[in-house]
């Protein structure tokens, strides 16, 4: 086993437009990454450089302590599980299994052994002589992590691998894929739009944007204590709420709104105040007041939707807010309800970097 | 079970009956006469003829000139087909990978479709000129001792060349947008799997190309049988001797030329007979091996 080393990494394509602007990362032994971002931030271009899909135009890329940038995609050492299967449709399961460990001349046995245990593994045992059109989406998605698994890669790349599943099938493979790489330990990369996924699956969870690691850290260190206001949006369902204040040195404002319990902050420059929809409660005396417009029942819990009062938005329009409760939260549509939370679990960032001031 | 009936109406009829009548018309018709007039011999002005039962059919086939003439349209088909489909996978494969000037590399090789039988049969009897023509200059230049007006085997070249070369184009097309119809994660995925391209080529693009190259293969066949007439009629007229006469270059030297009516017809149902056999054969036996 070995882990992954990015070092300065950059994609430029030739048309100039740079995909990854220097990342640096060190991915240890055995250890599961989830690269979570928007779409079009390079996370599924990263990955690929590490495959050998894309080529790399500048730094290095090592697993273990062989540098790889210009070793072929079948010489890496990694195995790699696509969106849409890829699986070879004229080839039988066990053939799809086996082609890779054919090309790498492994006797007759061994890969007939191989194929098999992984085949049990994933209870795909009593599919192996099947075509993959005669196989259900969560099965082929079974046969390409098997393909994956009989290589016995150093390293294992995901790429959104469950994005065509359904709900459902989506949470039962999740939690297999988690069993599977623990119980064999491999390094794994793993690209993800859903930030349930990242956050579930992930050791360290680097978070991408515009071609750069906004942050990386366990999933709940980012939660709980994200750099940027970027990360902060993006991890957490539901959303955080954001609210556009001012500091005047007492208070943060907003219109007729006035939040106590800030201080060394920066005057007359635009803020963002975070506040996680978990973090505020019900109560009579808070510091928000909120006009409710819509109840989402979760079975466990309820999200609340609604307008906060007193402040608006960056276009002058209400500010909808999102509070978390149990399901005995079930307020009037229109209701008022008053929130409180503590000003010590608030993020605060500048608005225009993006930077975290508390 | 019920089934879903639905009240029949013969609105589709009628949208089918002009393909239909056009097919009557234009070739069961014909057909139907050719049958007929291979059983009689007629005079040369057609003023009288007699049935003659099978005479025809074994005055053909015995023959010399047609088992000639069967044999050449074999060993043509053969070399017409493979060596198109061949040169247009390779170029297809190729002007996959190309990047810059892609269009106009695919616009290049496809300009040849454009072109019918005969003038390519034209042009190449130019090229072919003992005269005047760039490649029987060239052939002699480099030392072969090249002249289709005599050498049988020089003439075959000549009518091969040029029918490859019509033919390449269309193959080309369709060879372009199987390749293109190739997942490119499954192509990715191979790459991972496998390092030697020969050997993907092989076990992963060319199987998956497998549905087009049939479907080729049998518009391949069809052509070498019947569509390079107009290029063997341009070039060398089944000369020399009949070493290049196809089956139905034969049939319409033998009915229009020859005006033996008869014979021609006998002909003319023999080839049906035998392209039908090997349609049989192609579906029975190579389309096993398909997969779509």
């Amino acid at each position: 086993m070995s882990g992954v080393q990015l070092k300065f990494v950059r994609k430029t394509y030739p048309n100039g437009a740079e995909a990854i602007r220097g990342v640096d990362m060190d991915i240890k032994s055995g250890e599961m990454i989830v690269f979570v971002g928007p779409s079009g931030c390079g996370k599924s271009t990263l990955l690929r450089m590490v495959a050998g899909l894309e080529s790399i135009s500048g730094g290095d890329i090592s697993i273990g302590d062989r540098v790889i940038n210009d070793v072929s995609p079948s010489e890496r050492d990694v195995a790699m599980v696509f969106q849409n299967y890829a699986l070879y449709p004229h080839m039988s399961v066990r053939g799809n299994m086996s082609y890779g460990l054919k090309n790498r001349k492994l006797d007759k046995a061994e890969i007939e052994k191989r194929v098999n245990e992984a085949a049990k593994m994933l209870k795909i045992d009593q599919f192996l002589d099947r075509q993959p059109n005669q196989l259900s989406g969560g099965q082929r998605q079974r046969v390409a992590m098997g393909r994956a698994i009989v290589r016995n890669p150093q390293v294992f790349l995901f790429d959104e691998p469950l994005s065509n599943l359904d709900a459902k099938l989506r949470v039962q493979m999740r939690i297999e894929i988690k069993r599977l790489q623990r119980r064999m330990n491999v390094t794994s990369i793993y690209v993800t739009h859903d930030q349930t996924e990242a956050m579930t699956l992930a050791d360290r969870l680097a978070v991408i944007n515009d071609g750069l690691v906004e942050q990386m850290g366990a999933p709940m260190e980012l939660y709980s204590n994200p750099k940027t206001l970027f990360v902060a949006s993006f991890i957490g369902a539901p959303q955080i709420n954001l609210i556009p204040v001012t500091f005047d040195g007492k208070t943060l404002n907003n219109g007729s709104l006035k939040l106590a319990g800030f201080k060394d902050l920066p005057e007359n420059t635009d803020l963002v105040l975070g506040v996680r929809p978990d973090v505020m409660t019900q109560t009579t005396k808070g510091q928000l007041d909120m006009r409710v417009d819509l109840v989402e029942q979760h079975g466990g819990e309820n999200l609340v939707y609604g307008a906060l009062q007193g402040a608006v938005n960056d276009e002058g329009e209400e500010l909808e807010i999102c509070l978390k409760g149990d399901k005995a939260l079930l307020p009037d549509l229109d209701a008022a309800l008053r929130l409180s939370f503590d000003p010590a679990t608030a993020f605060v960032f500048r608005k225009n970097t993006g930077e975290r001031l508390l | 079970m019920k089934r879903v009936q639905y009240e029949h109406s013969p609105i589709p009829y009628l949208f089918v009956a002009p393909q239909i009548i056009i097919i009557v018309i234009f070739f069961l018709w014909p057909a139907a006469q050719a049958v007929y007039q291979s059983f009689l011999l007629e005079d040369a002005f057609g003023l009288s003829s007699q049935f003659v039962w099978f005479r025809n059919y074994s005055d053909t086939i015995l023959s010399g000139a047609w088992l000639q003439a069967a044999w050449f349209t074999m060993i043509f088909s053969f070399l017409v087909t493979f060596l198109s489909l061949g040169l247009a996978l390779l170029l297809a494969v190729k002007a996959n990978e190309v990047i810059q000037g892609a269009s106009t590399y695919k616009t290049l090789l496809m300009w040849a479709y454009a072109i019918a039988p005969p003038v390519a049969g034209l042009m190449g009897n130019l090229m072919f000129n003992p005269l005047i023509g760039d490649l029987y200059g060239f052939m002699n230049a480099v030392g072969f001792d090249f002249d289709h007006k005599l050498d049988p085997v020089d003439a075959g070249f000549v009518v091969v060349l040029i029918s490859v070369w019509k033919q390449v184009s269309v193959n080309f097309i369709f060879f372009l947008s199987g390749l293109q119809g190739i997942p490119k994660s499954v192509q990715e995925a191979a790459l991972m799997d496998c390092k030697s391209s020969f050997r993907r080529f092989w076990t992963i693009t060319f199987p998956l190309l497998a549905p087009t190259t049939f479907f080729l293969m049998v518009i391949n066949i069809t052509y070498a049988f019947f569509e390079t007439f107009g290029i063997i009629d341009t070039t060398t007229q089944g000369a020399p001797g009949g070493a290049t006469t196809t089956l139905v270059f034969k049939v319409f030297q033998d009915g229009f030329r020859g005006a033996d009516i008869g014979g021609s017809s006998a002909q003319s149902v023999v080839l049906m007979l035998l392209v039908l056999a090997l349609t049989v054969i192609q579906f029975r036996f190579i389309e096993k091996k398909v997969h779509y």
